[in-house]
């Protein structure tokens, strides 16, 4: 069902070859404590193979930190720190420079290792969104990837500003009077890419290899890189677990979450555009965050999703990349 | 042996960093640690030692950042006062529980409100139980020497616990004061390279901060503590070292006239030179007073202290802070309780002093012990000399 709208070429082509390349050395193992299907622990172990052994990865306090380093044990194969919530980027800059200043004394061998953050919708967006902007903005070697499932999931799926439009969560319930979150879910990557940084990307687990490519070519830029994960979370969601993918795919087909990249201001579609998007009913329903969602409630939802993806095909068409603005200037 | 000059404390204290050759600073400004701030900055972009300076955007990404370089095995260094020492609190045990030698210079600030940039030690006293080695600076020759020992205190293998040397904010901090600044290979003989028991890197992966359950969280806490309780040993080894090497003596808590005392001051911080003129006066005035001065406060030197105050009949302990509702201000609930289980011991009067900046003179001090010592005891404590 899900690769009927888009172009075949291209996805038989990946499907066929890309896979074999892809590194067989697990960096975040089997054992850790998640959710059956859940997908921010998929995304991290598909980010880990794309990034390779020469990787740091810091943690914000959330869900992942939780079941994977129950001590004395610990899923990471990766060195890997975690100091509290709100400070991942702060930390992962620390150790860049930290790293930066070994290196260039000798104290280390020769050879460049990534600093990586990585933090769920609330320790990104909301607690940790001032370390992440002074993060970015002070031009650090690192990539910061946010494995966005839209609640505080780990404390028990509270409204994040990472929630959807209309999404019950237990701080946003279905109540009777009011019904589930009431505004629109923060646009994070766009403010990323407002922080003129090299690299920013939009990504998704249900799209391994272009999650994968994307985590490589940020991690291959030098300077700060961001990337927006969606990851479906079968508990917060009240999907069952082996829907995660299937909601993952279709939060792209139906022009919830776009999938995307900014690469030197220059907007760029990373996947096969649908030609005609599903409609948004498609990815509310089965949804049990948003059962209580009405008929009319949905085309309020259509509306804003249609002009949001209007507002970036907008984007895609009329951007250039500095490099071409500058090229254009010097004529 | 060192260079006598005329400087600015808090650029004296970010010169002791450089000696100690530090490599990652992560430091937001805050009055009145700015100087800090920007002598670190200074000696960076000059080139004079290699590191980076993290401009941080606030003092809980300053703490975040050095506990990610320390955690690459990188020295580093951070500063702050009042208000940004409570925004970092809470990294602050995390630092100590990831046992990573961090140093980090305190110029010390009341806390608001009302907001209030001047010196008094209401920021440092909350941040007591976070695990952190705390030092008071008394004077610019000590904050210098107190950084560089902090190094040496810090990284060893016994210890491994991060140390703040706190100054107070302007008292100290912004006046010029005479400071025998060490050479280079003098430090660099007293201080070798850090040598860190982990690190990050993936030649030796490890996971660093990983989640206690019951079974093993109390394990930590006491190991934390037993750490803490036992780094006074370093401590005085370190300043055992310092002082052959470099003929200052440093002692956990020191003592001016107390040999044949009677009444006894108690003081933490720049106040104690002003109240060893106060000593001096009341000595003119035939009593036979004494200054008891408390340069470690963590970890607490029990020991030390019951011996500075052996024969002491009447203690005027002096609290920078409050404890709000509590017992009195924070160093003389410490101090007696200290005393609690000695057969014979000194009352003990509390003057809560020079709050938020609120001048402490000579003849404040001689006032104190004068009242002390005829009994006038303050019950419990006395807001010395406040309205209201």
């Amino acid at each position: 069902m899900t690769t009927a709208t888009l172009s075949p070429t291209i996805v038989q082509n990946f499907d066929l070859f890309a896979p074999k390349l892809v590194d067989r050395e697990e960096y975040f193992s089997w054992g850790h404590r998640a959710c059956q299907g859940c997908a921010e622990a998929l995304a991290i172990r598909l980010m880990c193979k794309a990034l390779g052994r020469d990787t740091i990865i810091t943690n914000a306090t959330g869900c992942m930190e939780v079941i994977s380093s129950l001590y004395p044990t610990t899923a990471w194969k990766l060195p890997w720190i975690h100091v509290a919530f709100p400070n991942a980027a702060a930390v992962a800059s620390g150790v860049e420079a930290g790293l930066a200043a070994l290196h260039r004394k000798g104290k280390i061998p020769d050879k460049r290792v990534k600093s990586v953050a990585i933090g769920g919708d609330g320790g990104t967006m909301d607690i940790g969104f001032q370390s992440l902007s002074g993060a970015m903005e002070r031009g650090h070697d690192i990539l910061y990837v946010c494995l966005d499932n839209e609640a505080y999931m780990n404390t028990g799926i509270q409204r994040s500003s990472g929630t959807p439009f209309l999404g019950a969560t237990t701080t946003s319930p279905a109540g009777k009077k009011i019904s589930g979150n009431q505004v629109w879910k923060k646009n994070v990557m766009e403010i990323m890419v407002a922080h003129n940084i090299p690299y920013a990307a939009t990504a998704s687990p249900s799209y391994p290899i272009d999650f994968m490519n994307k985590v490589k070519k940020a991690r291959a830029i030098k300077g700060p890189a961001y990337i927006h994960c969606l990851v479906p979370c079968p508990t917060g969601w009240r999907i069952p677990s082996e829907k995660s993918i299937q909601y993952g795919r279709l939060a792209y087909e139906t022009g919830v979450f776009p999938i995307y990249e900014v690469e030197d201001g220059k907007y760029r579609f990373t996947l096969p555009v649908p030609e005609k998007r599903r409609p948004v009913e498609d990815y509310l329903k089965g949804q049990g965050r948003f059962r209580h969602v009405t008929p009319d409630q949905v085309k309020l939802i259509q509306e804003r999703v249609d002009v949001e993806w209007e507002a970036l095909l907008i984007k895609m068409e009329r951007s250039k990349s500095y490099t071409e603005i500058r090229e254009q200037l010097k004529k | 042996m060192g260079k006598l000059v005329g400087m600015e404390v808090a650029l004296a204290a970010a010169e002791a960093a450089a000696l100690c050759r530090f490599e990652v600073a992560a430091v937001y400004p805050i009055t009145p640690q700015s100087h800090v701030a920007e002598h670190l900055s200074d000696i960076v972009n000059d080139g004079r030692v290699d590191a980076s300076f993290i401009t941080v955007e606030g003092e809980h990404s300053a703490l975040s950042a050095v506990i990610g370089a320390s955690a690459t095995g990188a020295r580093v260094i951070t500063a702050t006062s009042s208000q940004g020492l409570l925004y970092m609190g809470e990294v602050m045990p995390i630092a100590s529980g990831m046992r990573l030698p961090i140093v980090m210079i305190v110029a010390n600030r009341a806390v608001s409100s009302p907001i209030n940039i001047w010196n008094d030690h209401s920021d440092i006293m909350p941040m007591r139980d976070t695990g952190w080695i705390t030092i008071f600076a008394e004077n610019g020759q000590d904050a210098v020497d107190m950084v560089i020992q902090a190094y040496k205190i810090a990284e060893n293998r016994d210890v491994m616990l991060p140390v703040i040397v706190t100054m107070d904010g302007f008292q100290l901090t912004h006046v010029v004061e005479p400071i025998n600044i060490p050479d280079q290979e003098e430090v660099d003989r007293f201080l070798p390279p850090y040598n860190p028991y982990a690190t990050l890197h993936p030649d030796r992966p490890i996971s660093m901060g990983t989640l206690g359950m019951p079974e093993i969280f109390p394990e930590a806490q006491k190991a934390k503590d037993v750490a803490l309780v036992n780094s006074i040993r370093v401590i005085k080894e370190v300043w055992d070292e310092w002082e052959r090497l470099f003929g200052r003596k440093y002692e956990a808590v020191e003592t001016y006239r107390t040999d044949d005392a009677d009444v006894a001051l108690l003081t933490m911080g720049s106040m104690g030179e002003t109240a060893e003129v106060a000593v001096d006066e009341l000595r003119r005035q035939d009593v036979k007073a004494g200054l008891v001065k408390i340069k470690l406060w963590r970890p607490f030197p029990f020991e030390d202290l019951k011996k500075a105050l052996k024969g002491i009949r009447v203690l005027a302990v002096t609290d920078r802070a409050v404890s709000f509702g509590g017992p009195g201000g924070p160093v003389f609930s410490e101090v007696r309780s200290a005393l609690y289980d000695e057969d014979v011991r000194p009352k003990i009067a509390n003057f809560i002093i020079g709050l938020g900046g609120r001048d402490v003179q000579v003849g404040d001090f001689v006032t104190m012990v004068k009242r002390a010592a005829e009994g006038k005891l303050a019950e419990p404590y006395e807001f010395y000399g406040v309205r209201g």
